[in-house]
């Protein structure tokens, strides 16, 4: 794709060819050119996913898989393809393993539903950790009341990382599953996941993996992990809103019940009973967010024509110096300083709230993000109401970090005169 | 209902002069949260608090000669200055004022470019509790004169 130049045996992002292909970031915030750093959140979309999602509704798009013309031919061979590329981007065995969803979230929420329900009993457990997401604690929370289950937690140190000291005594034969994030959206820290899906299938126990955080930097081979579950979101990866993947190993995913009734989730319906299709589409009732998933492929291409380990080279290069220059400034205190963390720098200031320092920032045309980061446990385990958060993409540059150290100065300076 | 106007009026013209540059406005709302009076620890409690305000907000209220007086505070100083303009405009009024006055400065400063949508409702939910504590007095205050009379 053009967007590496060699440097000596490294190769280097061309970050400015990489810049060029995102129109977004060519505009002034608040009459300053704007410094996006919420791609934690969700980060921003090339071209050729923009023109992809224009292309399908200006030339392909129909209902898929029924129709028997040629646009829902089209449309049904785009959104397959997508399946096909994802699959291989995570190294399943099948694209069958592969679901589409509205997102990470309602991965999380397929798994605990339609396998939890079925085949958690009453009095087994459910492990997970102090650094999870809402959308990683809530799921199981609800499913642990209604099923009678026990949630377990695992407890975090100081520099964000996870106890694991004390999993072997967490991670009992009660454990029935376990679901950790790949890595945290509020601290960056990446949980040495391999070895917790051996231990745990070593005990009986499933692992559902959260890797909202993790798709767009760290790659995934859900093989070697031999994880049951891999949920991410397209939109943490340069796709499209509304699009997610369920990655589920065959023989679950065939014994579990359906999420949701409807269409497309059907072989034949009738007031005696009904039959329901194979898998994926026993788990897509409905029609589907067709024009986001065929979009949604055009995103894993741009990521793999950059290559992972050449993305993750350069955000860990922002991060190194961030935390460098930021760290020089009076009252500020990184949260989250695992040895291994993907390029997201949560901070406080001393005697400053986030979210005067959000607002502020927001003036000098810089996108962070301030408050709990939807990990309210994880803030009170730290005794603290939020952060402000820093995260970076292939696009960011050294500059733009020079600019927010400057203004990062400078608030502080004012805020506390 | 001319105090409040002339004050409206006042905060108007200082923030024509900021051009409707985000930064220096939202520089001179600090500059004017650190104006706001101190308030007493022993007031910062959960009964004070604004309900739906993003950031923490505490308000209490006063009732003296026929006019409310606020004290108000916050913990975060882009949020007290929002306050700090609040209490020019109500606090030291008459409670039928605070009531029915139409708080046309907001839209006029452009407020809603500094505080976004899911902060306007914190903003709004401010005015709301400052006028309920206007209402208040003025129904205790009739209540007293039907009895004394």
């Amino acid at each position: 794709m053009g967007n590496l130049h060699t440097t000596g045996t490294k190769q280097a992002l061309d970050v400015e060819t990489i810049r060029s292909q995102f129109p977004i970031l060519h505009q002034q915030v608040n009459s300053r050119p704007l410094i996006y750093f919420d791609n934690a959140a969700s980060n921003q979309k090339p071209e050729l996913v923009i023109k992809a999602l224009e292309h399908y509704y200006h030339c392909d798009h129909a209902n898929i898989h029924r129709g028997v013309h040629t646009l829902a031919e089209r449309a049904t061979t785009a959104y397959e393809e997508t399946r096909k590329i994802t699959a291989d981007f995570i190294n399943a065995p099948e694209a069958e393993e592969v679901i589409f969803t509205k997102g990470t979230t309602e991965g999380i929420n397929l798994v605990a539903s339609a396998y939890g329900r079925a085949f958690l009993q009453e009095g087994d457990e459910v492990l997970i950790s102090n650094m999870e997401h809402h959308s990683n604690i809530v799921p199981w929370q609800l499913l642990c009341e209604e099923k009678g289950l026990i949630l377990k937690v695992l407890p975090l140190k100081d520099n964000g990382e996870i106890k694991w000291e004390v999993l072997d005594q967490l991670l009992t034969p009660k454990t029935k599953m376990v679901s950790l994030v790949h890595a945290s959206n509020t601290l960056g820290t990446i949980n040495p996941i391999k070895n917790v899906i051996r231990q745990a299938h070593d005990l009986g126990a499933l692992v559902m993996i959260d890797g909202a955080q993790a798709a767009a930097h760290l790659e995934i081979d859900v093989q070697d992990l031999d994880c049951d579950f891999y949920a991410f979101s397209s939109h943490k990866m340069y796709g499209p809103t509304g699009v997610g993947v369920l990655y589920g190993k065959r023989r679950l995913l065939e014994k579990m019940k359906p999420y949701q009734g409807g269409g497309e989730m059907i072989k034949e319906v009738s007031f005696e009973g009904t039959t329901f299709s194979d898998i994926p589409h026993k788990f897509e009732a409905g029609t589907p967010n067709i024009a986001d998933v065929v979009a949604f492929k055009q995103a894993i291409e741009f990521i793999e024509g950059i290559g992972k380990s050449s993305i993750a080279a350069h955000e860990d290069q922002l991060l190194k110096q961030a935390t460098e220059q930021w760290s020089k400034i009076p009252g500020f205190r990184a949260v989250g300083t695992a040895q291994q963390k993907v390029a997201v720098l949560s901070f406080v200031m001393e005697g400053i709230h986030h979210f005067d320092l959000g607002v502020m920032l927001d003036a000098k045309g810089i996108a962070v993000r301030t408050g709990h980061h939807c990990t309210q446990p994880l803030m009170e385990c730290y005794g603290i109401e939020g952060t402000v958060r820093a995260s970076f993409s292939a696009y960011n540059t050294e500059e733009e970090v020079d600019i927010m150290s400057g203004h990062l100065k400078d608030i502080t300076n004012k805020l506390r005169s | 209902m001319n105090g409040i106007n002339h004050i409206q009026d006042e905060i108007i013209e200082e923030f024509s002069m900021l051009e409707g540059d985000l930064d220096m406005s939202v520089e001179y709302l600090i500059e004017m949260g650190k104006k706001l009076p101190h308030l007493d620890e022993s007031l910062k409690v959960e009964d004070n608090i604004v309900k739906g305000c993003q950031s923490k907000v505490w308000l209490v209220a006063d009732f003296k000669d026929h006019k409310v007086h606020f004290v108000a505070d916050s913990n975060t100083m882009i949020t007290k200055g929002l306050v700090s303009m609040l209490m020019r405009v109500f606090s030291g009024q008459p409670a039928s004022d605070i009531l029915n006055c139409d708080l046309y400065f907001i839209e006029k400063i452009g407020m809603n470019r500094f505080i976004g949508t899911q902060r306007s409702n914190g903003f709004a939910a401010m005015i709301k509790q400052m006028r309920l504590y206007a209402l208040a007095f003025l129904s205790k205050e009739k209540a007293e004169n039907k009895e004394t009379s």
